[in-house]
């Protein structure tokens, strides 16, 4: 039970908080935009290495420094929506989605251009022991960070949804955009918001997955995937379904290789991904509005 | 270069660029026929590639074959699983916005890589299937044998090109292109949406996996790096937006130009220091996202844009 | 007095065929006009290309001294026309409470609170509703927020398309008692109807559209007793 809970347990929140995070920018672009966003993954890469860069200059805990890595990922989403997403908006959005598709790669290779391509840890101070609750609980103090900093972006992200004037006509243009326009609404202020939050979240995501493991450039084309599955299991358009979809995919895959039955991992950790494929299947046979009957579009 | 080297590489490049064609042709009919966007190419391309070869390779302990069954069976097997595989994807996904099958294709493309990385009982893992033989293998070797995999390759895209012409025109090529174009109407008179979808995503895969086939007999040696989707999935897309969607032989062009335009810049980086090496391959990837970029914006038909065909009436 | 809608030459679409051509009609401040007409006669196409929903191939818009034809659709709000479609006219995701609050963001009016009470007097049902999601209201009550929103930024115009269509006969009498009372607050109204004999009875003038020209104008009292319009359209149709 206490290995489950440490073991398992623990990194399953850890990692569901960073699919939470990214799986809420791609949602919300999906709701208001009405494309799949295929670059969201490798946002959250150049998010994570403007963090790094950062960290280089400045010899403070990475965790101060998530604010260059959110401008670098803000700055580059707003660019390439500009140059790149903006003149194809008139068409079927399939072709926003091609063109994302090119954008992946685009980040992809200027990340591997400035940076090279090996693995590059995070220097935080050297190995932090983890911390030891009750004599009996072990939890790494990453993923304490990770999950407390999710918790406080969800309820922030609630407020400025529900209470703000931004917030809603951001509901509002992702609930109805040609009513959205007949009622006055800025529709390209809310564009612009969209990409600012998608971003600066995908930064934090890319932060903790690369703090956790390694940052290397394919981090967030890894996790684009269970992203996906997480914001459709959410039901599109609703960002805090999101966050709860990117949660339950988060236990899905790590408690998927416990031992619930007998000895061995009831499914090879090798065919971990595979996990959050799985349900995004079911998901799109069975309910593909998810959990909270978002959009299907 | 010598002469003969010069050729030799030629052939190569147009090797290669018959198997890319036979890619774009089959992607012809699934996006600029059908309207699909199938983003996991790359998957269906390794299916046939790995059933092709295991169904044609000799005996071994580590790992399944040992049929030895001549290559066009393997090529066979290889457009039926890979199409089989199409339209399990397709039926779940068909009904939904095309973004859902993107994603269930990059999906089923990264569930395949897993599968042949971990189950080395029937890939042999990434130490990957030696021996694969070449069509005609007992008859030719040597540089030979590549001018004859030249003219097989190029006889299946004859074929494949024509199949593709004779679909575009037919009845069934039109419904689709109707439903592509304007789906409401396409419904409104009474056409099954789904049940042509699915047909054209599963003829597309099938073609893919018989390209994936091809490539493993052609290299005889296959390994999960062969199907890297920066090579297979999105340069195949580049050459069908450059070349002309929803045009076969736009298809053909694209994937012999840009093609050979990747396998000579390939000469020229090849010549700096090795510090510029590396650099180089991902400057040609940036200039590759940049160049779909493009022609999405100015050149959507692609150089050879779309003619809709001559309607002919029975005399 | 000049008329604060002036329609000229109109001719637009959506792309293929114009489905309006060269309609042309005045609305004059503080009354309420209607527009009517068989099925397909492109009543709703007019008051679209007002919103510049559709291609406007020709014509003018003038309101107040400026061209409507140029102008984007979400500006309209800010010069002080609202409009409330015919479906799909409230967000549904929002509550009630938040349907009204986003009708001010473009325009805000002077006294919000005073403007927010002022509607919930047109609409007392929904005072009780208030934060309720929009989506889940019965048809009558939709449209009532649907209305709401349009009149939280005080307009000088408001345009309504088929306010009545699908709504049972109680909400049908009250629609058009409202729409009087909104007059009396001010705002101009032009709507598109169905339910003509009703609707003339309350309008000041109706144009009439057939097949996308105009076919006939006049006071409301003159077009009720008008055979020709009668017959053509109003004919068998009790209102």
């Amino acid at each position: 039970m206490i290995d489950f809970i440490n073991f398992y347990l623990f990194p399953a929140l850890a990692i569901g908080s960073v699919y939470a995070l990214g799986a809420v920018g791609i949602s919300m672009i999906f709701g208001i935009l009405r494309f799949a966003h295929f670059a969201h993954g490798d946002l959250m890469t150049v998010g994570t290495y403007g963090v790094l860069a950062a960290a280089a200059i400045f010899p403070v805990s990475p965790l101060l420094l998530v604010p260059f890595g959110m401008a670098l990922a803000i700055v580059s989403a707003l660019a390439v929506d500009k140059v790149f997403y903006q003149p194809l908006r008139k068409l079927p959005t399939i072709y926003t989605v091609i063109s994302s598709f090119g954008v992946a790669l685009i980040f992809r290779s200027l990340v591997q251009l400035f940076w090279g391509s090996q693995n590059q840890v995070f220097n935080s101070g050297g190995v932090r022991p983890p911390l030891v609750l009750f004599d009996t609980f072990r939890v790494s103090v990453l993923h304490v960070q990770a999950v407390v900093a999710t918790s406080v972006i969800a309820l922030l992200l609630h407020f400025f949804l529900s209470r703000t004037k931004t917030g809603r006509s951001m509901r509002a243009v992702s609930d109805d955009p040609e009513l959205a326009q007949v009622a006055g609404l800025d529709t390209e202020k809310v564009v612009r918001w969209t990409w600012i939050i998608g971003a600066a979240l995908a930064a934090v995501a890319g932060m903790f997955a690369g703090m956790d493991t390694s940052a290397h450039p394919n981090l967030g084309w890894n996790l684009l995937m269970p992203m996906f599955a997480a914001a459709i299991l959410g039901g599109i358009g609703k960002p805090m379904g999101a966050m709860a979809g990117g949660y339950i995919i988060g236990l899905a895959e790590e408690l998927s290789s416990y031992n619930w039955i007998g000895d061995s991992a009831l499914i090879s950790p090798s065919y971990k991904t595979a996990v959050a494929f799985v349900i995004m299947i079911v998901l799109l046979i069975v309910k593909p509005q998810g959990l909270f009957k978002g959009r299907l579009l | 270069m010598e002469l003969t080297g010069l050729f030799f590489y030629l052939v190569s490049i147009l090797i290669a660029g018959g198997i890319y064609a036979l890619l774009c042709l089959a992607l012809n009919i699934q996006w600029g026929m059908g309207g699909l966007f199938n983003a996991g190419i790359a998957g269906f391309f390794a299916i046939g590639a790995y059933t092709s070869a295991i169904l044609t390779t000799g005996g071994s302990a580590k790992h399944l074959g040992g049929f030895g069954l001549p290559v066009i069976a393997g090529l066979v097997g290889a457009a039926v699983l890979a199409g089989l595989t199409g339209w399990a994807v397709a039926k779940i996904c068909v009904r939904l916005k095309s973004d859902y099958l993107a994603m269930a294709s990059i999906g089923i493309a990264e569930i395949l890589r897993l599968v042949i990385v971990n189950e080395s009982w029937l890939t042999n893992g990434s130490l990957g299937l030696a021996g694969i033989p070449r069509p005609f293998g007992d008859y030719v070797s040597g540089r030979s044998a590549d001018l004859v995999f030249l003219a097989y390759v190029w006889a299946i895209v004859l074929v494949v090109y024509l199949v593709a012409m004779r679909l575009y025109d037919s009845p069934w090529g039109r419904s689709l292109r109707a439903i592509r174009d304007n789906e409401e109407s396409a419904a409104a008179v009474g056409k099954n949406i789904e049940r042509y979808r699915v047909q054209t995503f599963v003829i597309g895969c099938a073609f893919m996996g018989v390209a994936g086939g091809l490539s493993a007999h052609y290299f005889r040696f296959l390994s999960p790096s062969a199907t890297d989707p920066l090579l297979v999935t999105f340069l195949v897309w580049v050459m069908l937006m450059a070349g002309g969607s929803g045009n076969n032989r736009g298809a053909i062009v694209g994937a012999l130009g840009i093609w050979t335009l990747w396998s000579v810049t390939e000469i020229f980086t090849n010549r700096l220091p090795p510090e510029w090496i590396t650099r180089s391959s991902y400057i040609r990837m940036l200039l590759v996202g940049l160049l779909l970029q493009f022609v999405l914006q100015k050149f959507r038909s692609g150089i050879l844009p779309e003619k809709s065909p001559p309607l002919r009436f029975r005399e | 007095m000049s008329a604060l809608l002036s329609v000229r030459g109109l001719t637009a679409g959506y792309g293929g065929p114009p489905i309006i051509e060269d309609v042309s009609f005045d609305v004059e401040e503080h009354e309420i006009a209607v527009i009517l007409g068989p099925n397909g006669a492109g009543k709703s196409t007019v008051l679209k290309t007002i919103f510049a929903l559709t291609s406007i191939a020709s014509g003018i818009i003038d309101f107040a001294g400026t061209n409507l034809a140029t102008c984007k659709t979400s500006k309209l709000v800010t010069l002080g026309v609202s409009a409330v479609p015919q479906s799909s006219n409230v967000f549904r995701h929002l509550t009630v409470e938040e349907n009204f609050d986003v009708g001010t963001y473009a325009a805000p009016p002077a006294d919000k609170a005073a403007t927010h009470e002022k509607v919930l007097q047109l609409f007392p049902d929904l005072r009780a509703k208030l934060k309720q999601p929009a989506g889940e209201l019965s048809g009558g009550q939709r449209q009532m927020v649907a209305i709401g929103r349009a009149l939280m930024c005080e307009p000088k115009l408001i345009l309504l398309d088929e306010p009545t269509a699908g709504l049972s006969p109680a909400y049908l009498e009250r629609i058009f008692d409202l729409l009087l009372d909104i007059r009396q607050t001010g705002v101009t109204i032009l709507m598109v109807e169905q339910n003509a004999r009703q609707a003339l009875q309350i309008a000041d003038h109706g144009h009439v559209l057939v097949n996308g020209r105009n076919f006939a104008s006049g006071t409301g009292k003159d077009l009720l007793a008008d055979e020709n319009v009668r017959r053509s359209f109003l004919g068998g149709a009790a209102a």
